[in-house]
């Protein structure tokens, strides 16, 4: 009985055949509603910070370094590529691709940093997405750097002092 | 020379011990997967063994906790003197997403020096063979660092105070401001 078992055993594996992939010679195609590594598409991106408020493992960081100029940072350390950034984004700027060969010998190969320009919002000073004409042109780049003269400018019901009313602050990044 | 004689005759396995030091088994079934017939990695002479001390790569997963730390910095410390770490997926590359809780303390890099980093939570098989590779040498890593600045296109001020009728009658601006 037991050799007739081994001997079946052995028609089982025979027929199975070859079931090594030949993954490192050529690449498989990854399954279905697989998401990788996401990739954020900066001419997109309104800098809305959604995607840094949704993401639990809060690796999208994003900073006002003056008034004008946003940075989000994506750094790609304990993504866990859930998509929840690409879920909530209102412009589609994130897409979570199919890469997943990610490895690397220094974890700074995986940040992905966006200086984002904003319009400033002329009541607290701080960065916006602007929805007049005007605006939209100022944060595709063209900038005047005139802060205190854009209430002539921009349509508002208040202005901004001379001096920044938000500070300038230090970033300090790992 | 002699060096490169060495390596070419001796860097061929590696033997690799799998240390798992607070994660959620998600990255253990991966690199188990990687060691079954599917993703067969004993034909490049990769073998998982039992004790730190005949190992020459450690597969760290999980993120330092405030328990197990010590004994993976142990478990480092027995290896023997060429070795390597591989920090597989999310929590041991950057602490996971329990990575502020009390009983993490980070990354597995806050308590022994990693060589490689794997993200994913998990990683695919795949992308373990893959990191391998990339340690080996057979393949150059894809990853590489993006940074994206706007480009700035300058408006010229102009104030309603520098205009002034030239000799034509036409409305110019007498100063105009390169910012």
């Amino acid at each position: 009985m037991s050799v007739l078992g081994k001997l079946e055993e052995t028609l089982i594996c025979l027929k199975a055949g070859r079931v090594t992939l030949p993954y490192p010679a050529e690449a498989q195609p990854v399954p279905e509603k697989f998401r990788g590594r996401p990739i954020f598409d900066a001419t997109k991106c309104v800098g809305c910070s959604g995607c840094a408020n949704n993401c639990p493992a809060r690796e999208i960081l994003v900073f006002d370094v003056c008034q004008e100029i946003r940075i989000l940072q994506y750094l790609g350390r304990r993504c866990t590529y859930c998509g929840r950034c690409a879920d909530v984004c209102p412009e589609k700027a994130i897409t979570m691709s199919l890469e997943f060969e990610n490895a690397t010998n220094k974890i700074s190969d995986l940040v992905q940093k966006l200086d984002l320009f904003m319009s400033t919002c002329q009541r607290c000073g701080r960065c916006f997405k602007g929805t007049a004409a005007l605006e939209e042109l100022k944060m595709k780049g063209y900038r005047s750097d005139d802060i205190p003269h854009e209430r002539w400018i921009y349509r508002a019901h208040s202005f901004l002092e001379s001096e920044p009313v938000v500070d300038d602050i230090q970033i300090e990044l790992d | 020379m002699l060096k490169n004689l060495c390596q070419k005759m001796f860097g061929r396995s590696l033997w690799v011990y799998h240390a798992n030091s607070g994660g959620c088994n998600g990255c253990d079934i991966e690199v188990l997967n990687v060691l079954t017939p599917y993703y067969d990695v004993e034909r490049f002479g990769i073998k998982l063994v039992g004790s730190p001390r005949h190992a020459d790569v450690m597969l760290c997963q999980g993120p330092a906790m405030r328990s197990t730390g010590q004994a993976l910095k142990r478990a480092y410390e027995a290896m023997p003197a060429p070795k390597l770490v591989f920090a597989i997926g999310s929590c041991a590359c950057g602490g996971g997403v329990w990575f502020d809780s009390y009983s993490v303390l980070g990354p597995v890099e806050k308590v022994v020096p990693v060589n490689y980093y794997i993200p994913g939570c998990p990683p695919r098989p795949e992308a373990i063979i893959y990191g391998v590779a990339v340690a080996l040498g057979l393949v150059d890593k894809k990853v590489a660092p993006v940074e994206f600045k706007q480009i700035e296109f300058p408006i010229p001020n102009y104030h309603p105070g520098d205009l002034r009728r030239d000799d034509h009658g036409m409305v110019v601006y007498e100063k105009i401001k390169q910012v």
